[in-house]
C-alpha cells in the first residue's frame, strides 16, 4: 500500500513519525562538540607526514638526522622504521579467486605509487614544529613512469603499478540469454559514459589521536567505523583486539570518505608505541584531498537492445573501474555494488555485466555516497533518456512501459534481486504534478520554436537503490570479508530512564534522536527519557558501523528487536508482582496491566523492581536490559521519481538549475525532517558531480584540485532551492517498513542534471556531455554537434 | 615574541604568540576554545568564521597579532545566561544542520549577514552565504534557518 503525503499528514504516529527537533543539535550549535582535532592529552605529542610529490618513483635514500634535531622534534621515522611492525592496510573485499592484492604499506619503503603516500613523518611539541620539520628530511627519488590511464594501463606493455600487472580483477555477472536478445533487435543503443573522478570532502577533515599505557591502547579517530576499524588494526599491527579501544567521537560527515583503515591510524598507533606518549594527527585540507581515498573513477561502455515500442530487451555493460595505486577497505567491492543496479526498476530479458579493475599511480577509490549504484543508476537512467529521444517516445511513459508494476511486487530482477515493495507509478505521478511537467515541456517547445539562446531542458531520472547492507549470507556469497548485521542494547535503567547502546556509527544522521523516537514508542516513555550511546567500542562492543544506507533498516531493527525482548522480560516481572498470568499481562504507553482490571505496574516500577530483585520470578536475572543482534534476510529497494528542469545558455554554456523535484519512497518514515535533509544533501552531492567536481591529475600523476579554490564544492549560491515530498510504501521485509535514506538524493539526481542538459540541446545534436558539465564542455558539445551536423 | 591582548567571548586574554600563528590556532590551541573548528587551510569553507569586532571573518586567515586590541565573539560566546542566539535557535528549528562542522562558522555568518541585511531575500542569504560551504544539508534549510533567526533578531532588536 502506498500512501502519497501532503504536508499535513507527514506527521504521524506518537513519536515514529514526528519531525522532532534533533538531540544533537545543542552541542553542534553551541561549539561544544567533541570532534578528534579537539582531544588534548597531557603530554601530547603532534604528528606531520611527509608525502612523495612523485606519482611513480622508487625510494633511494631517506635522511632524517637534520630534522631530529629541529627545535621541538621528538622523533623522526621513515618507511624502514616501521618495515618490521607496519603490516599491510587491509582489503576486505577480495572479489575473485585470482584478484591481485598488492602489499600496501602505511608508509612507503621503497617504493611510492601516488603523489601524497606517505615516506616519512616529524612527531613534534606541536603542529606548526612538526610541520617545519618536514622541510629538513631529505628523500631521493628515481622515477618510474607514472600510470594514469585505465585503458593505456592494461595494454601489453604499459608501465606496471605492481610487479602482477595492472589488472585487478575481472567479475562478471550474466543472467538471460544476452545473445538472443542483442540479435535482430529493432533497436540497439551503445553509449559510453565516463563516471569522473571525485573527492568526498567530508567537512571535517580526518583527525587521529592515540593513546598508550604500555598496555591498553585507544585510538580516536573521525571514522564511521570505529567496530570495523578495531578489528582491522588489530589485524594489521598485531596489537590484540582486547586490548585496543576505538572511540569516534562527533564525526563530522564521511559520505563513505571515513569508511577506510587508513595509513595515518595505523601509524598514530605505532608511534604512540613507539614514543609511549599520546600522539595526534589532523590533517589540512590539501593534505585531505591528496590521500582521503576518491570516490567514482569509472568507463562505462553501455548498450541496451530494445523492441520499436520501447520495451526493453537487454543490457550489456563493460565497466573499467580504478582502483587507484592499491586496493583499500572495499575498493573491488564497489563497482560490484552497481552490479546488481543497471537494470534499474525496468523489467529486461538478459543482463550481462562485465567489471575490470584496474590499477593505476593515483589515490585509491573506495565507498563514496552511493558506492556503485550512483554509477549504474546514472547510466542506465541516461540511457532510458537516449532510448526514448531514439524513439521519439516521452521519457516517462518510456519508463512506465518498462517498470515493474505496483501489482508486480514481490519481483525477482534479471540482476537477481528480489524488489520486495515498490510504486513507481505513485511516486511519478506526484513528481510530474508537482514539477507541472506537462507546462515545462510546452515552454520548452515555444522556445525551441523561437530558437531562444536560453533553451530549457528536462530531465527524468526514476531510480532505485539496494540499501539496508546487508545479508550476511549475500556477502559471503560476494566474497566480502564480513557479515551485515547490527546490534543494539537497552537498558532500563532503576530510574525508568531509557540507554540505548547502538552499533551503528553517526556522523551526522541524527541516530540520537531517531533512535529515541523508536525506543519511545516501543516502551512508552518520553522521548527525553531516552540516551543514545554510540561510537566506542568500550561501551558499545559490538557493531557493524554506518554506511550503506544501513543504520535503520539494519540497526534500527536490532533496536526493535531489543525493545520487545525488554517488554517480554517486563511482561514476565509484571505478572509475577501482580500476581496474574504473563499471558494476562496487556502493554501501552509504559504500562503493563492485568486485563480487564486496573492493576498495573509502570515500566519504571518494574525496572526498579529488577533492581532491588528483591521479588522477582525464580531464575530472573536481575536488572531490565536486552540486546538483540539483526541480520536481515533481503536488502530494501528505497525509489523515487526526481524531476530537473535546467536553462542552458546556449552561447556561454552556462547551466542554471531552474527547478528541482524529488519524490522519494523511503518507506515507513521515523522523522520526516531528518529524511528531508537526507534527501537535500543527497541531491546537493549529486549536482556537484553533474555540474561542478573532478579530481584532476596531471600528465606526471600530480593532482591538481588540492584544494577548495580548485575542487568546486556546490555553495548556497550554486544550488536551487529543492521540492521535495515522499510517498510511502513500506518495506515488507522488516517490522519497521523502513527502506533507508542515506544514498538516495545522490544516486538520483546527477542523471536528472545531465539528462536535463542533453534535452535542452538534443535539437542541436548533442547526445551527451561529460561530466562534470562546466560551462565551457556544454559550449563545447553544442559547437562539436553543429560542427558535426554541418 | 610580540605580546597581544585580545578579548574573547567577554574574557581578556594577554599572551606572547608568534607572529605566524593563526587566530584559529591561537582559540583553538591556545585558549582551549574548540567550538571553532579547521575545514580547510585556503579559506574556501568558512568554518573557522568568527566575528572580529562586530564583523565577521575567517579565523584562518587572519594572525592572532592582527587581532590585537579586538574583541572576538566565537560561537561559544552566542549565548547568554544559558539562552541561545535566536541564530542558534532558528538553526536548530529549521533543521539546518546535520553533522554540524560548518554549523558554528555558518551561524556566526548568519549574524553577520543579517546585520547588514536585517530582512535578506531568499537570494541574497544564498549569495551572503557563498563563502561558506556546508557538505550535508543542501543549503535548503540554512536559507530558512537564516531567514527565521532575522525575523526572530528584528523581533528581539525591536
Amino acid at each position: 500500500m502506498t500512501e502519497v503525503l501532503t504536508e499535513e499528514r507527514k506527521e504521524t504516529g506518537r513519536e515514529i513519525g514526528r519531525a522532532r527537533r534533533r538531540k544533537e543539535d545543542a552541542r553542534l550549535v553551541t561549539g561544544r562538540t567533541k570532534w578528534t582535532d579537539n582531544i588534548q592529552l597531557p603530554g601530547m605529542l603532534h604528528v606531520a607526514f611527509l608525502r612523495s610529490p612523485m606519482a611513480h618513483a622508487r625510494i633511494t635514500r631517506v635522511d632524517t638526522s637534520a630534522a631530529r634535531n629541529r627545535p621541538g622534534v621528538v622523533a623522526v621515522f621513515s618507511g624502514q622504521d616501521f618495515a618490521g611492525e607496519q603490516g599491510s592496510l587491509p582489503c576486505a573485499w577480495p572479489v575473485s579467486e585470482d584478484i591481485v592484492i598488492p602489499e600496501h604499506p602505511p608508509m612507503a619503503v621503497s617504493t611510492v605509487r601516488y603523489v601524497g603516500e606517505a615516506v616519512a613523518c616529524v612527531v613534534a611539541t606541536d603542529r606548526y614544529k612538526a610541520a617545519d620539520a618536514l622541510e629538513a628530511i631529505e628523500v631521493d627519488y628515481e622515477p618510474l613512469e607514472p600510470v594514469l590511464d585505465m585503458t593505456e594501463a592494461l595494454k601489453e606493455g604499459a608501465p606496471k603499478v605492481h610487479e602482477a600487472g595492472n589488472k585487478a580483477f575481472t567479475w562478471k555477472f550474466a543472467q538471460g540469454d544476452i545473445e538472443a536478445a542483442f540479435r535482430d533487435a529493432p533497436v540497439v543503443l551503445e553509449r559510453t559514459y565516463v563516471q569522473q573522478r571525485l573527492i568526498p570532502s567530508a567537512m571535517e577533515p580526518r583527525a587521529v589521536v592515540a593513546t598508550t599505557d604500555g598496555d591498553q591502547y585507544t585510538l580516536y579517530s573521525a571514522t564511521q567505523i570505529p567496530h570495523i576499524l578495531r578489528l582491522m588494526l588489530a589485524l594489521t599491527t598485531g596489537i590484540p583486539e582486547h586490548k585496543l579501544r576505538v572511540i569516534a567521537p562527533d564525526v563530522g560527515g564521511g559520505f563513505g570518505s571515513k569508511l577506510q583503515v587508513t595509513a595515518e591510524e595505523v601509524l598514530c598507533l605505532l608511534i604512540a608505541r613507539r614514543l609511549g606518549r599520546p600522539v595526534k594527527w589532523t590533517e589540512s585540507r590539501s593534505e585531505g584531498n591528496l590521500t582521503v581515498h576518491h570516490g567514482r573513477d569509472q568507463i562505462q561502455r553501455v548498450s541496451i537492445a530494445a523492441e520499436r515500442d520501447g520495451r526493453i530487451r537487454g543490457l550489456k555493460v563493460d565497466l573499467l573501474a580504478d582502483m587507484g595505486a592499491y586496493l583499500m577497505l572495499v575498493t573491488p567491492g564497489v563497482p560490484l555494488l552497481g552490479a546488481f543496479m543497471y537494470n534499474g526498476i525496468y523489467k529486461m530479458d538478459a543482463y550481462d555485466f562485465t567489471c575490470t579493475g584496474v590499477f593505476t599511480t593515483k589515490m585509491p577509490t573506495d565507498a563514496y555516497r552511493g558506492a556503485g549504484r550512483p554509477e549504474a543508476t546514472f547510466a542506465i537512467e541516461r540511457l532510458m533518456d537516449e532510448l526514448a529521444a531514439e524513439l521519439g517516445i516521452d521519457p516517462i511513459e518510456l519508463r512506465r512501459r518498462n517498470w515493474i508494476k505496483n501489482t508486480e511486487f514481490p519481483y525477482t530482477t534479471i540482476a537477481g534481486l528480489t524488489y520486495d515493495s515498490g510504486n513507481y507509478e505513485a511516486a511519478t505521478e506526484r513528481a510530474l504534478a508537482l514539477f507541472k511537467y506537462d507546462d515545462l515541456r510546452a515552454e520548452q517547445a515555444e522556445r525551441r520554436r523561437r530558437k531562444d539562446p536560453v533553451q530549457l531542458g528536462i530531465g527524468v531520472s526514476t531510480y532505485t537503490e539496494m540499501c539496508g547492507l546487508a545479508p550476511s549470507r549475500v556477502l559471503g556469497s560476494l566474497s566480502y570479508g564480513a557479515g551485515g548485521w547490527e546490534h543494539a542494547e537497552v537498558r532500563v535503567l532503576p530510574t525508568g530512564k531509557v540507554e540505548v547502546v547502538t552499533g551503528s556509527s553517526p556522523h551526522g544522521q541524527g541516530h540520537e534522536t531517531a533512535w529515541s523516537q523508536i525506543v519511545a514508542d516501543a516502551l512508552g516513555v518520553p522521548f527525553e527519557d531516552v540516551t543514545v550511546l554510540h561510537g566506542d567500542t568500550a561501551s558499545s562492543p559490538k557493531g557493524m558501523d554506518t554506511y550503506g544506507s544501513r543504520s535503520l533498516p539494519v540497526g534500527g531493527i536490532a533496536l526493535l528487536q531489543a525493545c520487545e525482548k525488554v517488554k517480554e522480560k517486563a511482561r514476565r516481572v509484571a505478572a509475577h508482582l501482580l500476581e496474574a498470568n504473563p499471558e494476562d499481562i496487556e502493554f501501552a504507553d509504559g504500562r503493563f496491566q492485568v486485563r480487564g482490571t486496573s492493576a498495573s505496574k509502570t515500566l519504571q516500577e518494574i525496572a526498579l523492581a529488577t533492581f532491588a530483585a528483591h521479588d522477582l520470578p525464580d531464575g530472573f536475572e536481575p536488572r531490565l536490559d536486552a540486546a538483540a543482534t539483526y541480520d536481515p534476510e533481503n536488502f530494501s529497494f528505497p525509489h523515487g521519481t526526481h524531476l530537473c528542469a535546467v536553462e542552458v545558455d546556449t552561447e556561454t554554456g552556462a547551466v542554471t538549475i531552474r527547478s528541482y523535484v524529488a519524490v522519494d519512497d523511503v518507506g515507513r518514515v521515523i522523522n520526516p525532517l531528518i529524511v528531508e535533509g537526507q534527501v537535500h544533501g543527497g541531491i546537493a552531492q549529486g549536482i556537484g558531480q553533474a555540474l561542478f567536481e573532478e579530481a584532476v591529475y596531471d600528465g606526471q600523476g600530480n593532482l591538481l584540485t588540492t584544494t577548495m579554490a580548485d575542487y568546486l564544492l556546490p555553495s548556497a549560491a550554486d544550488l536551487p532551492g529543492f521540492v521535495t515530498d515522499r510517498t510511502e510504501t513500506p518495506a515488507t521485509t522488516n517490522p519497521l517498513g523502513v527502506k533507508g535514506v542515506g544514498e538516495a538524493g545522490t544516486i538520483a539526481s546527477t542523471p536528472a542534471v545531465v539528462n536535463a542538459i542533453v534535452d535542452a540541446l538534443r535539437p542541436f545534436g548533442v547526445r551527451d556531455v561529460r561530466m562534470p558539465c562546466t560551462p565551457e564542455r556544454v559550449w563545447r558539445a553544442i559547437r562539436e554537434a553543429e560542427g558535426a551536423q554541418a | 615574541m610580540p605580546r597581544i591582548t585580545v578579548t574573547v567571548d567577554g574574557i581578556t586574554y594577554e599572551q606572547e604568540v608568534e607572529p605566524r600563528l593563526l587566530l584559529v590556532h591561537f582559540l583553538r590551541d591556545h585558549l582551549g576554545k574548540t567550538g571553532t573548528p579547521i575545514g580547510c587551510d585556503t579559506s574556501n569553507c568558512g568554518a573557522c568564521t568568527v566575528l572580529m569586532d562586530g564583523k565577521s571573518v575567517k579565523s584562518c586567515s587572519v594572525l592572532a597579532v592582527q587581532a590585537d586590541g579586538s574583541e572576538i565573539v566565537t560561537i561559544e560566546g552566542l549565548a547568554s545566561d544559558g539562552n541561545w542566539h535566536p541564530m542558534q535557535r532558528a538553526f536548530h528549528e529549521e533543521h539546518a544542520l546535520q553533522c554540524g562542522y560548518c554549523t558554528p562558522g555558518m551561524i556566526m555568518a548568519a549574524i553577520d549577514l543579517v546585520r547588514e541585511n536585517p530582512d535578506p531575500t531568499e537570494d541574497e542569504i544564498r549569495q551572503g552565504l557563498k563563502g561558506n560551504l556546508c557538505r550535508c544539508t543542501g543549503y535548503c534549510n540554512i536559507v530558512r534557518a537564516v531567514r527565521r533567526g532575522a525575523e526572530e533578531m528584528r523581533v528581539a532588536a525591536r
